[in-house]
């Protein structure tokens, strides 16, 4: 048995290595086949992630808020404990006092210049630079344009402290807090937020002389609207003092985009598939009709059509293994060249794509090579005595 | 009992009588020639006799089996046991070695042997050629492998097609020396062919015309250590 098993694979290698030039061609066709497939499993898996990180760059999309008055900075790191350190993006918490420039009222909010920058990285600063540090003023464009601001001017910025408002309501002379800032930038949006001047959430304590006041908490979270949802409602158990939203707009759509690309790559991957398909069984009809001549010696010395099924089955299948293998290095590659180019960052391997890759391979081999080599049973083994 | 025994056999194609009430006997041992013209039958009777087809009418009995009764599956079988097939255009897988194509015959009969293979590479002069491909080979030495490859697994009748067509002078001496060698073993031969010489070395000659056999020469000179008497019937 060991003797007819080696001289199986005797055959079957001697047929695929001393036919180099015929088998070559099958093999590529295999092998292209599995690299597309791969590639495109690899993608497909890995676009959730891609996508999720360019979504990051519309803006946050989860707010939290408080519940009677508790918001403070402990409950709001408690609710991002609640997100995966590897997921959670940036974190930017707001604070919006109302004060006065040149006397003007002016609403100024109080956040974290960095978690600004990974929350909203769509914020254009159309002069100047992002505000970083103590004494930074960044300011909208409209309240540039109404001020005459621009980037690298000195503004004092005033307060009227709770304890003096009713006062300054009655037009009393009142003590104003107040502080002198650099304008770092001018910000440009688009949206609401050029009506606002931002400052380090230090600043705007000082001012105020009230810390640990947050009025919200804009969160980017790099996962599916699903799993939001569930860190989401996490968050409301866990931290009853906090109230966690989505950001549907964003959030929606995410999900909608993500959607209908996942599937125009399962879409394109079936395709490749069936083309792959037709390609093999092609090449293996191929194969047998320029072998009907040793399909018919073999059946006249002999062979059943058990064994010449068995033989050209497994010359196809060593076909699809090697096509695989192939595959899944070239599909890697491929995977990885799209990733970068398209959504400039590498992608990660998956090493069980691998055997999946070798066996889909082979199976898809079989498959299409089932037809022509049934036919192959056929041939009359009488065509080797006529002295064709 | 004779080894291979046709009994009134028919081949009808609609109109044509391939081979039109043909009787023989082929005793074991024996060397046996069929000539004719192209179209006289010597193919058909040819696949007839090797199992690769079946008569329309009449009986074929191989070691005292009908075979014209049998499955093409029991043929397959059949042919592999007890036939050795020697062809005019040598029929070797190109991809494998001389001794590769010998152990294909041991592949599909039993178990394959290389070391039994080479020794009948040595048989027919050919242990230095064994790891050659067919492409590597001339054809006298492409013949001789098909040579060992037919009587590697020991048949009851070795069964040669026009086995000298594609060979010079030369080779085909080396071929017709072999048959006398494998005709000294035992090894039953028929052997249907276009080239009076080569049919005239044989113990007897049986000539194939339109379907029937028209004379049957017998060869008083036969050297070969066994003869038989002339009482076989056409």
């Amino acid at each position: 048995m060991i003797k007819k098993r080696r001289m199986f694979f005797r055959m079957i290698f001697a047929s695929l290595m001393r036919r180099r030039s015929r088998m070559i061609v099958a093999l590529l066709s295999i092998a292209i086949g599995a690299t597309i497939l791969s590639g495109l499993v690899s993608i497909y898996y890995d676009v959730p992630r891609q996508m999720g990180a360019e979504f990051r760059n519309y803006g946050a999309n989860m707010i939290l808020t408080g519940r009677d008055g508790s918001f403070t900075n402990t409950n709001i790191a408690a609710a991002k404990g609640v997100i995966p350190s590897n997921e959670l993006v940036g974190a930017a918490p707001y604070r919006y006092e109302n004060v006065r420039i040149r006397e003007k009222p002016v609403v100024a909010a109080g956040t974290d210049p960095a978690g600004v920058k990974a929350t909203s990285p769509y914020w254009l600063i159309n002069d100047g630079e992002w505000f970083e540090k103590s004494g930074e003023l960044l300011v909208g464009a409209n309240i540039a344009d109404a001020f005459r601001l621009k980037a690298g001017d000195k503004i004092e910025v005033s307060y009227t402290p709770e304890s003096q408002q009713a006062a300054a309501a009655d037009n009393q002379v009142v003590e104003d807090n107040f502080r002198e800032f650099t304008i770092s930038g001018i910000l440009k949006t688009g949206g609401s937020e050029e009506d606002y001047v931002y400052m380090p959430m230090s600043d705007l304590e000082e001012l105020t002389g009230i810390s640990d006041k947050i009025d919200l908490t804009e969160l980017s979270v790099s996962a599916t609207s699903d799993k939001l949802k569930d860190y989401a409602s996490e968050i409301d158990s866990v931290v009853p003092a906090v109230n966690a939203s989505l950001v549907k707009r964003v959030t929606a759509s995410e999900a909608t985009v993500l959607t209908k690309l996942q599937a125009l790559v399962l879409l394109v991957t079936v395709v490749v598939l069936a083309l792959t398909m037709i390609c093999v069984a092609t090449t293996m009809t191929a194969v047998v009709a320029e072998r009907r001549k040793e399909i018919g010696l073999r059946k006249a010395i002999g062979a059943s059509d058990g064994s010449i099924i068995k033989e050209f089955m497994g010359e196809s299948m060593l076909l699809g293994l090697f096509g695989g293998i192939i595959g899944s290095v070239l599909g890697y590659v491929f995977a990885q060249q799209v990733s970068i180019h398209v959504f400039s960052s590498s992608i990660s391997f998956r090493p069980l794509l691998v055997p999946i890759t070798i066996i889909v391979s082979i199976l898809v081999t079989g498959v299409s090579s089932l037809m022509p080599i049934r036919s192959a049973t056929d041939i009359d083994p009488a065509l080797v005595l006529k002295g064709e | 009992m004779s080894l291979l025994e046709l009994k009134n056999v028919y081949k009808i194609y609609g109109e044509l009588h391939a081979l039109d009430d043909v009787s023989l006997k082929v005793e074991k041992g024996e060397w046996v020639s069929i000539m004719g013209p192209s179209g006289s039958g010597k193919s058909t009777m040819m696949n007839i006799i090797g199992c690769m087809d079946k008569p329309t009418k009449g009986e074929v009995l191989l070691d005292g089996v009908d075979i014209s009764k049998e499955s093409s599956k029991n043929l397959t079988t059949i042919r592999r046991d007890k036939i050795g097939l020697i062809f005019q255009q040598f029929h070797l897988v190109n991809y494998l070695t001389a001794v590769e194509n010998v152990m294909l015959a041991q592949y599909y009969h039993s178990i394959p042997d290389e070391k039994e293979a080479l020794e009948a590479l040595e048989r027919v002069g050919l242990a230095d050629r064994a790891r050659h491909l067919p492409s590597q080979l001339s054809g006298g030495e492409q013949q001789r492998v098909c040579v060992a490859r037919a009587l590697i697994n020991y048949p009851e009748i070795i069964l040669a097609d026009e086995p000298t067509g594609n060979l010079d002078e030369a080779n085909e001496e080396i071929v017709v020396d072999l048959f006398h060698k494998l005709h000294d073993d035992g090894t039953t031969l028929i052997v249907v062919t276009h080239d009076p010489e080569v049919a005239e070395v044989a113990q007897r000659t049986l000539v194939l015309r339109s379907g029937k056999f028209s004379k049957e020469i017998v060869n008083e000179n036969f050297t070969g250590k066994i003869r038989f008497g002339d009482n076989n019937p056409i």
